[in-house]
């Protein structure tokens, strides 16, 4: 059962700023439905880099992305958008919540972005989202008045309620406290537990990387293990 | 579906800005509400004096010039044909000054389907006297119904009946400063006497204020038959022949018409009074320039106010892309907040305009030279509300329109990655 989910192929990049850096030097793996994948690596390595340009969010890049066995070269803006729309849900570092909307409404936005459930099944379905991160009680709060822990667990809610392919995570652990980065990271692995969850993270916890699946050390721009 | 949700989120962001937003809309409210005063009450202040003329003028006025014969004899000799003639001390001929059969002009321009009436007058230099004053004047005969209904000739007669003119027999409507001069009032009688040295009591039934002090001092309305028994003339002595036409601006085209098909003097309205055609012109492009200022001040204020949204909201436009929202629809949302801006800036605008033309309209402006006007005259013409609203939603949107482009062009990974 192994499916493709999310392809890198030859993936370079180059910053030019300001002298030309090969950031990213070919480089190319796949990861497979229901995989917990931990993108580790020294900082400055170009693992986020990767991230982003896995996240369809960078385009100046060469080589491919392959999603969902659809190649990203070539895709318009809005294209790309609805890719990231339907198939990828992301968690940052920070939470990116909407202060002026409450606790629902950051989580229902996606949905209703993709227009594929009526108002009211979003609604449900942000509430379902919540519910398995026990967040439920919270959802009429307004985002600004959750805790930072809390306000991580409204984030991933928002990266899944679109039911997406793969969630990708930029250090999500990196702001929290021991406590809430354990949480964090039981929820990912339930989630892959409980719902065949795939999940790309990257991060710099040396222990959130060796409890997850399989691990991809980057160096240098390039894939070492 | 897909709008629903953008009209949401514009909806919040406006209202987690209340403040701003309002001072945004205030900004605008109040350049739609100075442009609608402005041009009405200038527009209005336009149409009054327009109407001073144009109320009281012949848009074509018929009548006989004293000039002196254009073929001399001279000219009809034979012997002289092709040779350059020099005449000294041409006279006019003292021909006549009534308009010749005035029955047949009459009956065509009764027939002619441009014509909205026409109102006959005879013009006659008198002498009134009143005990051992005499004072030089000028003697109107007119029709009283016909210049109550084509020139509001009501509208000037401060005191008495108009219409006594015609009823009561030998009486006379003078100017107002002329009546104080006189020391008349309505019920005395002044005697009148012609240049032919003919001399008449008549009755003074009325008096007359035309805003134009000079014409006062010197004027007195009587009717027809009053002003043809004074000039000894019989009742087809009319000099003046005043035509209203539906179309002022056909004027000029007719008055040539009438020249040419009655051989009389023809005179438009455009030629006689050219000058206030400018004035008009020119207040209301004044106007205009001063309004349209307003409103892209305003607008000026929307794209700061934008702007600094825009910098506020930087993390929540990225998040909106990461999570699948496109450039185009993080434009929208911004001219939708603009948009809205301007819509209800611009209603409350309108209201605003009405309300203060009409306070205005309300306050109290009087004024010895136009006795009909009692208030500061103002136009409610809806065109300067249309104008305003079209110009108001326009600069909003181009105000709009260049942050929400950049909001639509903000990398998401510099924003996230710069955390």
């Amino acid at each position: 059962m192994s499916i493709p989910v999310l392809q890198a192929n030859n993936i370079s990049k180059q910053f030019h700023d300001p002298v030309t850096i090969d950031v990213l030097k070919g480089v190319s793996f796949t990861i497979n439905r229901g995989e917990f994948v931990s993108l580790v690596g020294r900082s400055g390595c170009g693992k986020s880099t990767l991230l982003y340009v896995l996240s369809t969010m960078d385009t100046d890049y060469s080589g491919d992305v392959v999603i969902d066995g659809r190649s990203m070269r070539g895709l318009s803006e809005v294209q790309l958008a609805a890719v990231r729309n339907k198939k990828i849900g992301f968690v940052f570092q920070f939470h990116y919540l909407l202060n002026d909307f409450s606790v629902l409404k950051n989580v229902m936005l996606p949905g209703l972005k993709l227009g594929e459930y009526s108002d009211r099944e979003v609604r449900e379905r942000a509430m379902y989202k919540l519910d398995i991160l026990g967040m439920a009680d919270k959802a009429a709060k307004r985002a600004s008045q959750l805790s930072g822990g809390e306000k991580q667990r409204v984030a991933i809610a928002r990266a899944l309620i679109n039911d997406p392919l793969i969630i990708m995570g930029d250090e999500p652990t990196g702001n929290l406290d021991k406590r809430n980065a354990d949480a964090v990271f039981e929820i990912f692995s339930g989630l892959m537990r409980d719902f065949q969850q795939t999940l790309l993270i990257v991060t710099h916890d040396q222990d959130f990387a060796r409890r997850s699946g399989r691990i991809i050390e980057m160096g240098e721009g390039q894939v070492v293990v | 579906m897909k709008g629903k949700i953008l009209v949401d989120i514009a909806t919040t962001l406006l209202r987690a800005r209340l403040r701003q937003t309002i001072v945004a809309a205030v900004g605008v409210t109040f350049g739609v509400a100075m442009f609608v005063t402005l041009l009405g009450f200038m527009n209005g202040l336009n149409d009054m004096l327009d109407g001073l003329i144009t109320n009281r003028t012949a848009h074509v006025r018929l009548y006989n010039e004293i000039e002196p014969n254009p073929a001399q004899p001279v000219a009809l000799a034979a012997e002289h044909r092709g040779a350059y003639h020099f005449i000294n001390s041409v006279k006019p001929v003292n021909g006549r000054k009534e308009i010749y059969s005035v029955a047949k002009v009459i009956e065509a321009v009764t027939a002619d389907p441009d014509v909205l009436g026409y109102a006959p007058k005879i013009t006659a230099p008198v002498i009134i006297t009143d005990g051992p004053v005499e004072l030089t004047g000028m003697m109107y005969g007119v029709d009283v119904d016909a210049e109550l209904q084509l020139y509001r000739f009501a509208d000037y007669v401060v005191a008495g009946n108009p219409r006594d003119v015609k009823i009561v027999p030998n009486s006379v409507i003078l100017g107002k400063p002329l009546a104080e001069k006189l020391f008349v009032n309505i019920g005395d009688v002044v005697s009148i006497a012609t240049a032919q040295g003919e001399q008449f009591p008549l009755k003074v039934v009325g008096l007359y204020q035309s805003g134009l002090a000079d014409l006062d001092r010197t004027l007195c309305y009587a009717s027809l038959a009053t002003v043809q028994k004074l000039l000894g003339q019989n009742a087809s002595y009319i000099t003046d022949l005043n035509i209203k036409l539906h179309d002022i601006n056909k004027a000029p085209g007719k008055a040539a018409w009438y020249a040419s098909l009655f051989r009389v003097t023809a005179e438009d309205i455009q030629t006689a009074n050219a000058q206030f055609e400018t004035g008009s012109s020119v207040r209301s492009l004044i106007s205009y320039a001063v309004g349209i200022t307003l409103l892209i001040v305003a607008g000026f204020g929307i794209y700061n106010i934008l702007n600094m949204m825009i910098y506020e909201k930087m993390d929540a436009i990225a998040i909106l892309k990461a999570t699948g929202f496109s450039g185009s629809d993080v434009k929208s949302i911004f001219l939708l907040i603009s948009i809205t801006i301007g819509i209800a800036g611009c209603v409350g605008g309108l209201v605003a305009g009405l309300l203060l033309s009409w306070g205005i309209d309300n306050l109290p402006f009087e004024t010895a030279a136009l006795p009909t006007i009692t208030t500061f005259p103002v136009s409610y013409n809806p065109a300067y509300y249309a104008i305003a609203m079209a110009f108001s939603i326009v600069t909003t949107y181009a105000a709009g329109w260049l942050p929400a482009r950049k909001a639509s062009r903000v990398d998401p990974v510099v924003i996230i990655r710069g955390k």
